[in-house]
């Protein structure tokens, strides 16, 4: 027989208040297997736990309740308590009266004092139940793939590297810097995106803490936490880049012009290319897309034209195999396509109606029109600009239904550089309201309208051509009225989504996704950059829209994470996991597609029963490292083989009779 | 009524310097947020509620503004003025507006509240204060409302609250010349 303690805590007056802990803690010294029972003011403070401890010792206690908060608040606190007084923590069970009552009923208190006896029993069953547990241990790989290589990627590789640990950065362009280096000016302060952004790529390639594979995936993902094992495909370059010297001869003979998605379509590069003059590795790859040799033509000028002979047109993609013991994926964002969407701002039709992204390369110093304003469709510096926020954003018929927090901002920014860079010119903006959470934000916001910005508070309802002029027909609420402009050209704020391919990535780690394709964060408020899947973080624009601070504020939270994990050799799972009892066991393997962790798999062992030859028959194995105790298996598997530990079936039958029977 | 936006800077930006200088407040600054509107004991009265005379005249609209109703409505008291979180002086900018339409004879809106300002006024440049009696019996014959008030007007004799002489003050040549000085600034402007 056991001897159960119950420790009820009256929280202050959060449970004191409501409930009668006396009366709780005399109720409960009747129930089976209790000894021992007393209540307290403050049960999780020093003299509290000793009370729990010298009870232990005192009245030789092998099992404790302790009737208080949620466990998810204290059921650390109490089982060290536990381990103090020499007992296996495991050894504990709580009693939710604050939350699941007090809180709840205070409207109630006699009812509540029903409730409250019954949570105690019902703790106390479960408690009679309990088997002392141990968690493993399991080895550590102290080095971390970091996926995708913007600014969130570059940083947190930065910081884990400057830590001492080994970093894996893969990128899937030819340049690592993301969408970060295409920016012109950054808000709120206006330094040069680039300045700030290219001594950061260069502090990557150059760190000897880093391995750099860009234009490169991660095609498999095996394994778990501290010992994951990672294939990256090398996707062929067509350019040996030991050989390559960058000198630049082959992308300037190249014949075939190619429209520039790093300028946002505005544009050409050749097919043999780098992104931008600052690009790192500052070697070019071939597009084989658009390669004359690769689309059966006569070419071949940069093979012929290439000193160091690093043309190679056979190359193949390889696959590196790697073992990391961490992942952050850093993989962000891409702009909302607009065209496919609003019909009435011309489905794209328009050359003058373009992105906040194309704007950023046509103000760039670095971009097709070296920095002048010029509108696409002839070249015209606009006079008059209308910026239009929330395409795609906030707006759930079309698009998505979240806003994507930067947009105010940036064409704050947009509008004053027209301001400042055109003369004569007028920045229209139409808004459904401006929000600027952010450190001198809402300052940065006020200039542009002191800059002289018209905020037409509505949203546009229609663009259309008229002669060369755009017609932006929108209202302005504020007055009720409808209003119209004549505009040069068109800005559109489009929502960030994620990048293409992060459910991919998403699957490939075993993170889940949130409704809007955004990897989900393992807690919104406390947990932000870690996922469901231990071992694997998150950083950037890929968790949710964030600007440029809060997307470095996160990578290198990240990366605290990551080294935290990395600076022990050995790691204690969880002891609270499936656990699978063999004899039981017949092998169906249901358990396995529903397991989201992928921690089931099948083993094959040999039985020996008396009488007969041995046997070899398949039963399921539970990855102590990768089972989360979700205890969905549990539910699957038919013959009751799979328990989850600390929440088996006999356990939560206890439970279930000490409250209904 | 569609309002075009299009090329009017020079008009809103025009416009915002004469308010400045007629108000000493800067119109851009307003957020809209309101507050102004739903302080307002006479809001409810006017054809623009004052955050939206903010707006027009942030867009440059000036003769929509002018030829309102709100502008000789407004009472002047303030409130707007005190709890504003811009810390712009809307009561200023109504006088101020309110003696741009006075100058420019749009007052068709309001009519009576106009000539009210013109008596007062004229009598103030005469006596050197107001004088009541004069100003109603001005005011009356001048609305062709000859019996308006004058219920109250004989309280307010009976009581020796207004007088049947014109008072006499010290100064009256200084208040004299304070309108002469106004005259010429606004001659110069």
């Amino acid at each position: 027989m056991p001897r159960i303690g119950v420790f009820v805590c009256w929280c202050g007056s959060n449970i004191g208040g409501v409930l009668d802990c006396p009366q709780l803690a005399r109720e409960a010294a009747s129930f089976p297997g209790v000894v021992y029972s007393v209540d307290y003011k403050y049960m999780c403070s020093e003299p509290g736990q000793n009370l729990i401890i010298e009870a232990i010792k005192e009245h030789r206690l092998d099992r404790v309740v302790v009737a208080s908060c949620s466990p998810r608040l204290h059921e650390e606190t109490f089982r060290k308590a536990l381990a103090r007084a020499g007992l296996n923590p495991y050894l504990l069970e709580m009693a939710n009266l604050r939350e699941h009552c007090s809180w709840v009923h205070a409207k109630e208190p006699e009812k509540a004092q029903v409730k409250a006896v019954d949570l105690v029993r019902r703790a106390v069953a479960k408690a009679a139940l309990l088997q002392p547990l141990v968690s493993s241990q399991i080895p550590v790989t102290k080095r971390c793939l970091v996926i995708g290589g913007g600014i969130a990627g570059i940083q947190c590789a930065l910081d884990i590297a400057d830590a001492g640990h080994e970093v894996i950065l893969v990128e899937r362009e030819p340049t690592i810097g993301g969408n970060m280096v295409k920016l012109d000016k950054t808000f709120p302060t206006l330094d040069c995106s680039a300045c700030i952004s290219t001594p950061k790529m260069v502090a990557v390639a150059s760190h000897p803490n880093i391995k750099l594979y860009t234009y490169a995936e991660v095609a498999e993902i095996g394994g778990y936490i501290g010992n994951f094992k990672v294939k990256i495909k090398q996707k062929a370059r067509y350019v040996d880049h030991d050989k390559c010297t960058g000198c630049g001869t082959c992308w300037e003979k190249c014949p075939s012009k190619v429209p520039d998605d790093f300028n946002g379509g505005l544009g050409t590069r050749k097919a043999i290319y780098i992104p931008f003059p600052q690009a790192v590795p500052n070697k070019p790859v071939i597009d084989a897309n658009h390669c004359r040799v690769f689309n059966n033509k006569k070419c071949r000028v940069c093979e012929k034209l290439c000193p160091t002979g690093a043309i190679d047109y056979e190359q193949q993609d390889t696959f590196i195999d790697e073992e990391v013991g961490a992942i952050v994926v850093a993989t962000g964002y891409e702009l909302f396509d607009w065209t496919k969407a609003y019909g009435e701002y011309g489905y794209g039709m328009y050359p003058d109606v373009i992105t906040g992204l194309q704007f950023e390369r046509l103000v760039n110093a670095a971009g097709p029109t070296g920095g002048k304003i010029k509108r696409p469709s002839d070249g015209k510096e606009p006079k008059t600009v209308v910026f239009v926020k929330c395409v795609g954003s906030r707006d759930e018929a079309k698009g998505k239904s979240y806003c994507s927090r930067v947009c105010c901002m940036y064409t704050a920014k947009h509008a004053h550089q027209l301001l400042e860079k055109v003369p004569d010119s007028q920045a229209y903006i139409f808004y459904m309201d401006v929000r600027t959470p952010g450190k001198g934000y809402e300052e940065f916001y006020q200039r542009t309208v002191q800059d002289g910005a018209i905020y037409v508070r509505g949203r546009v309802s229609k663009i259309y051509q008229s002669g060369d002029k755009l017609v932006v027909r929108g209202a302005d609420t504020l007055l009720g009225r409808p209003v119209e402009v004549k505009a040069d050209m068109v800005v559109l704020a489009t929502a960030m989504q994620p990048a293409a391919g992060v459910e991919t990535t998403a699957r490939l780690v075993g993170a889940p996704v949130d409704q809007d394709g955004f990897i989900q964060e393992a807690h919104p408020k406390l947990r932000p950059v870690e996922t469901h899947t231990a071992g694997v973080y998150v950083a950037g624009c890929c968790q949710g829209p964030k600007d440029i601070p809060d997307t470095v504020a996160q990578a290198s939270g990240a990366a605290a994470k990551v080294v935290g994990l990395l600076s022990h050799s050995k790691m204690s799972t969880s002891a609270m996991i499936s656990t699978v009892n063999e004899a039981l066991c017949t092998g169906c393997m249901l358990c396995e597609p529903v397991c989201p962790y992928k921690a089931i798999e099948p083993k094959v062992i040999t039985e020996r029963l008396p009488g007969q030859p041995p046997r070899e028959r398949t039963v399921a194995a539970v990855n102590s490292g990768l089972c989360q105790g979700c205890g969905c298996c549990n539910v699957a598997c038919r013959p009751g083989a799979i328990q989850v530990k600390g929440f088996t079936n006999e356990q939560m039958l206890a439970e279930v009779d000490a409250i209904c029977l | 009524m569609r309002v075009e936006l299009t090329g009017r800077r020079k008009e809103r930006e025009n416009l915002l310097i004469q308010v400045a200088r007629a108000s000493g407040q800067n119109i851009a600054k307003c957020y809209q947020c309101g507050k102004c509107t739903a302080g307002c004991p006479v809001a409810v009265e006017m054809d623009i509620p004052p955050h939206q005379v903010m707006r027009l005249l942030q867009l440059g609209l000036k003769d929509e503004v002018l030829d309102s109703s709100a502008i000789w409505l407004c009472a002047s008291c303030a409130t707007c003025t005190a709890r504003c979180p811009r810390d712009i002086d809307i009561a200023a900018v109504m006088d101020a507006l309110r003696a741009r339409a006075g100058r420019e004879g749009r007052t068709r809106s309001a009519k009576t509240i106009a000539l009210f300002h013109d008596i007062f006024l004229n009598a103030i440049q005469k006596h050197g204060r107001v004088f009541e009696l004069g100003l109603a019996i001005n005011y009356n014959l001048k609305t062709g409302n000859l019996f308006k008030d004058a219920d109250l007007g004989r309280v307010y004799f009976t009581r020796g609250k207004i007088g049947l002489k014109a008072p006499k003050i010290k100064g009256g040549d200084e208040v004299r010349r304070i309108f002469q000085k106004v005259k010429q600034m606004e001659a110069g402007e």
